[in-house]
């Protein structure tokens, strides 16, 4: 099984990324299981959901404390919540972030093994999409880290939640596919 | 509810349905009466205020002379047609035995 | 043919009263049950479920919406939570006492004060003695089944009791899973119309919701109670057909590893799935556990529970409420009670977990089963404790 945690703002579509995961692995036959931290939200809170893929049955219904996967979609959320919080070793953190991978080892407590992908994925979403909305984005940054799915399997999930939009969309996650940088992050 | 009085659970409808229509009309609520309206019928306009305000619907008109008579199964005594006749034609009388 | 879709919980729920071909819905919205009757009215409007969709000023007239278009012969669905159950529930036990075969969607959240939006079962055993038929599900899958099975056995003219489909709010209501959706057309015979064995009609006049008076409210409750109990044989019956039609075989209490299990633990709804990866792990690591699950809680089915755990040293109940100032959890009391009088009962451990939506992990249970085998050893009864209480 794998687990993914996505940390957003309200209104960033962090569920939405969450959601897009789940369907497109149901879709090829997996299980899965996507859900937000529950509750009422507001825009700009931090927000967290979750995703789970696996090719059994998946019982368990609770957040998700030792990620493998952490997608960060706002590089303000580093600063005050402790996204890489359960991580396991050898897990891969995704940040949307300027930053470099020194940079977000400093400032991060990063378990053994943990790996490191950074992308700039307010500036994709600012060309491609028009709009700071990392969430599609962010997408593209996560199949490349995980090698989970292809950015090919969101493509219909994407089309039926987007719509019209959804083009725009389908171009930032594969660009973020092509420039999202992974490392290691050697303890 | 089962037509007698003290069913047994298995004699009872379905959700205690009644399934006799309007089966409150075996109920003598006339039987309450203390008092009962007598009408004086060279004073009956036949107007038919009385017939109107009765509550009860225990007022009936004679086919034949126009009049309204009372129900006396139902009639409970409330004194509102006396109180309402135009003519003054109806007094309430105490119910004797 | 089935079709395998990723949809949220509360979706499927929407989409098999879709298929149940409904003929009125009144609801009132309250989280977490709002999805499920948006989607239902955003149905109705497209024209995809030729259904009335009443809309009402709050749930009390919304279960009085519903019981009067039961009365008048139409299928009827509705789904509340929490302060809505409650603002309903004088109509709640009316609609039972009636005989109303009303199927109602119960998306089980706290009860306040304080205010609490989250899951837990308060709601649900703050009317356990209303009457209605209560099954509790545990997954996408049995929600979207349990709709079905519900007006099913609701609408048996051995039956005629409304029930309810209790899923956990947001834990189940909220969540995106694969659930294999029964299409209308293969629904086939297993629902068929439903034909009322009373109802308001014209030109048949009959009164319905009289007045009960000492001489015979006695007996009115009795043959209320027969039924009740009798509806188990079909509820038994019908899904058995349900497995025979569509493969997946439900049962009123669902054993995992209780064979020769020294411990049992016993969970009710959306909480289940996690109970069973932690038996699962703790049988990894040679631990003699095994989960019941129950899925029937009224009619209770005291009867299969002594026959299941009575072989365990330990049960571990896990309830999502408490009845203060009470005995405990309110499904634990039930087992308790279950047992009083019969030789071999087992030591009876009651847990308090989930309270308004709180996470239950893995390692809950895995503490549960510990604590429960610790509690044994003492003998005498322990009070019920709460998992994860900050003290």
């Amino acid at each position: 099984m794998i687990e993914i945690r996505f940390h957003g703002r309200g209104g960033q579509g962090a569920v939405t990324s969450a959601e897009m995961m789940a369907l497109a692995a149901i879709a090829k036959g997996k299980y899965a299981q996507a859900m937000p931290a529950f509750g009422a939200e507001r825009r700009g809170a931090p927000v967290l959901a979750f995703t789970r893929i696996d090719d059994e049955f998946i019982d368990v219904r609770q957040e998700i404390l030792e990620p493998d996967v952490v997608a960060v979609l706002d590089p303000t959320l580093l600063a005050g919540i402790p996204v890489a919080a359960g991580l396991k070793p050898g897990g891969v953190i995704i940040i949307n972030t300027h930053k470099n991978p020194s940079e977000i080892k400093k400032q991060l407590d990063l378990p053994t093994d943990a790996r490191i992908a950074i992308v700039d994925a307010t500036a994709i979403a600012r060309e491609t999409i028009g709009r700071p909305i990392t969430n599609t984005t962010m997408l593209g940054a996560l199949l490349k880290a995980t090698g989970v799915m292809k950015p090919n399997d969101l493509v219909e999930p994407l089309k039926k939640r987007f719509g019209k939009i959804a083009p725009r969309n389908i171009d930032a996650m594969n660009r973020a596919y092509k420039e999202t940088k992974i490392t290691k992050g050697a303890s | 509810m089962a037509q007698s009085d003290k069913p047994r659970w298995q004699e009872l409808e379905i959700g205690c349905i009644v399934t006799d229509p309007g089966s409150t009309r075996y109920y003598k609520t006339g039987d309450w009466a203390s008092m009962v309206p007598v009408t004086d019928p060279e004073r009956c306009a036949r107007c038919g205020l009385c017939w109107v305000f009765c509550p009860d619907m225990a007022r009936i008109r004679d086919q034949r002379t126009g009049a309204f008579d009372v129900n006396e199964f139902y009639c409970k005594g409330c004194g509102i047609c006396a109180r309402e006749c135009p003519t003054n034609a109806i007094t309430m009388q105490e119910v004797t035995d | 043919m089935t079709r395998r879709v990723g949809m949220e919980v509360s979706f499927a729920l929407s989409e098999a009263v879709k298929n149940c071909n409904v003929d009125v819905i009144s609801a009132y919205p309250i989280t977490p049950q709002t999805h499920i009757v948006e989607e239902l009215s955003q149905m109705v409007a497209d024209g995809d479920l030729d259904a009335e969709f009443i809309m009402v000023e709050s749930e009390h007239s919304a279960m009085a919406a519903c019981c009067g278009a039961s009365a008048a012969g139409a299928r009827t669905f509705t789904s509340t939570a929490s302060q809505g159950l409650q603002l309903m529930s004088e109509i709640v036990f009316i609609a039972s006492n009636m005989r109303l075969p009303i199927v109602m969607a119960v998306a089980n959240r706290s009860l306040s004060a304080p205010l609490s939006i989250w899951g837990d079962h308060s709601d649900v055993m703050a009317n356990r003695d209303s009457g209605w038929i209560m099954f509790f599900v545990e997954s996408g899958q049995s929600v979207h089944d349990h709709v079905y099975i519900a007006y099913r056995v609701a609408e048996d003219s051995r039956v005629l009791l409304p029930t309810m489909v209790n899923l956990d709010g947001f834990q189940l209501t909220h969540v995106i899973e694969p659930v294999e959706l029964i299409e209308k057309a293969d629904l086939g015979d297993f629902l068929p119309p439903y034909d009322p064995q009373i109802q308001l009609n014209p030109l048949k006049p009959v009164t319905m919701g009289p007045a009960g008076t000492p001489a015979m409210f006695t007996e009115a409750k009795k043959a209320q109670e027969v039924v009740t109990w009798n509806s188990r044989a079909i509820i038994d019956e019908v899904w058995e057909d349900f497995g025979k039609r569509f493969g997946r075989h439900y049962k009123a209490v669902e054993t995992f590893h209780t064979d020769d299990a020294e411990t049992i633990i016993v969970s009710m709804g959306g909480l289940s799935g996690t109970a069973r990866a932690a038996v699962d792990k703790m049988r990894k690591e040679g631990k003699k556990v095994g989960l019941v699950r129950i899925r029937l809680f009224r009619p209770f089915p005291a009867e299969d529970l002594r026959r299941i755990l009575s072989p365990a040293k330990v049960i571990a109940v896990c309830d999502r409420a408490i009845s203060y100032g009470g005995p405990g959890g309110p499904l634990c009391s039930e087992i308790k009670s279950a047992f009083f009088g019969y030789s071999g009962a087992p030591y009876i451990a009651n847990f308090i977990i989930g309270l308004a939506g709180r996470n239950v992990w893995v390692t809950d249970f895995e503490h549960i089963a510990d604590r429960a085998q610790q509690l044994v050893l003492q003998e005498e009864p322990a009070p019920y404790e709460i998992i994860g209480l900050r003290e």
